[in-house]
């Protein structure tokens, strides 16, 4: 049979749809790693099983739709055969979802576990609701803190420890590692290789809080010189502004509210409670995903956070003027 | 299958009244959906309510709703699509203690984001 040419471009934009959804920064398709192959792969397996079961039950259904419209009142409506509801509603199910679970088992057992090599390590620890990475470097005994987001060399082991500050979070990159959970009080391990490079999307996924949804990780698998040099950046020390706008913003932070729960490596800003900002500029996304990460939108944080991420711990800043917000947002997008 | 003709036709008429007019009288030349694509790529929601955009309900600046039926920008100029132009583009240049940010817009992007607010009620 001919198909109409208009059928045959729907048909081919709803395939160009499924698979650009294959290819979300998110996705559970397709795997960057190891342990995300895996993942995928089960994914896939449950996803076809469930198309199939669903298949199913809906033709059983229609079919018994049909013939209740056939027969108007049929005698056989009642079952009366005590076998049919034990094989297709206990032995039929019992050995799907046995065969499920064997295969789950079978295709997990293939996350490689932790491993004695050496692999580039950082802590994670969640809060309500932003991701902190900190980086424990034994050699310098220096610690250095970021947050939100995370960059790891292609191809290479990355350990992760994962603390809570507050309540349960979950860490979940699909493409890299399953879900685990972040305990307050309790510490975990996961060890990751991501072999193709790229940018990721992490969401929590263990409802933590009204900003739950907005509590995002960005993973940048990049190539091991890129790797090391971003890092190197993290390390470092916040640089003295060079403009004279960046200059009174920096006098306005280090000074004033911001240095109270904000730190800036590098000045006398060393507040604790909210993310480290020594190099906010550099990153990718403001608020943990919820926002881009740029001028404008820093200057309308800074002034009115709770209007962007209601029940967020920083208050409104309605003190400031608006050419002290665009000092401020000039000196933080500055920081890189 | 067989539905998937006036499917079409549905969906073709509604992309139809969509497209059917792109540009607003007041601003000659300008597009207001290339308007509206400017003030998503720039951001302009995070300060301001802007009906029509996703996620436009900043609590910064002022709503832009019915910004055509006002009569000063910025508090001193004419509303007209010249200033309002010349004040997204550059506000310090027009009052040097606003907290707008200058983003750098160009002109043309300036007046396409005019023909988008001025069709706010």
């Amino acid at each position: 049979m001919k198909t109409p040419p208009v059928t045959r471009r729907l048909r081919l934009a709803a395939l160009t749809l499924l698979l650009a959804g294959c290819h979300a920064p998110m996705s559970v398709f397709t795997g960057a790693g190891p342990a995300g192959r895996a993942l995928s792969q089960l994914t896939w397996v449950l996803v076809a099983a469930s198309a199939v079961i669903f298949v199913l039950v809906t033709l059983f259904m229609l079919a018994a739709i049909a013939r209740r419209n056939r027969g108007g009142t049929d005698p056989d409506l009642t079952v009366h055969d005590n076998r049919i509801p034990i094989v297709a509603g206990a032995i039929i199910p019992g050995v799907v979802l046995l065969a499920l679970f064997m295969t789950s088992v079978l295709i997990e057992r293939r996350i490689p576990g932790d491993a004695s090599t050496p692999a580039e390590s950082f802590t994670v620890i969640g809060h309500q609701w932003w991701w902190g990475v900190e980086r424990d470097d034994s050699a310098s005994g220096r610690r250095a803190m970021w947050a939100n987001e995370l960059h790891v060399p292609v191809g290479e082991p990355v350990d992760l420890t994962l603390l809570s500050d507050d309540v349960i979070h979950s860490f979940w990159i699909p493409q890299v590692h399953g879900k685990i959970d972040l305990i307050p009080g309790d510490t975990n391990h996961i060890r990751f290789v991501a072999d193709r490079p790229g940018v990721y999307r992490g969401q929590c996924a263990e409802y933590c809080g009204m900003q739950h949804a907005n509590m995002a990780f960005t993973l940048v698998v990049e190539s091991p010189v890129a790797y090391r040099a971003w890092l190197s950046v993290q390390r470092a020390d916040a640089k003295p502004p060079t403009d004279t706008l960046a200059a009174l913003g920096r006098a306005q932070v280090v000074n004033g509210p911001c240095a109270t729960c904000h730190t800036i490596r590098g000045t006398t800003a060393q507040g604790e409670i909210g993310p480290d900002l020594t190099h906010v500029g550099s990153r990718v996304t403001l608020a943990a995903g919820t926002l881009p990460n740029d001028l404008a939108t820093m200057e309308a944080w800074v002034t009115n956070a709770p209007s962007l991420k209601p029940g967020v711990k920083m208050p409104a800043m309605p003190q400031f003027t608006g050419l002290q917000l665009r000092a401020i947002a000039a000196y933080l997008e500055g920081l890189r | 299958m067989r539905y998937l003709g006036w499917l079409t036709l549905v969906a073709a008429s509604l992309l139809t009244g969509c497209r059917h007019n792109d540009e607003n009288p007041l601003v000659p030349g300008a597009s207001i959906a290339a308007g509206r694509a400017a003030i998503q790529q720039y951001n302009c929601g995070v300060c301001h309510q802007i009906r029509g955009i996703s996620g436009a309900d900043g609590m910064v600046g002022p709503p832009l709703s019915g910004i055509v039926r006002r009569t000063l920008i910025g508090g001193e100029l004419p509303n007209n699509v010249a200033n309002l132009s010349a004040w997204i583009r550059d506000p310090q240049a027009i009052e040097p203690r606003s907290g707008m940010p200058n983003l750098g817009v160009d002109s043309a992007a300036a007046r396409n984001i005019v023909a988008y607010l001025y069709t706010l009620r």
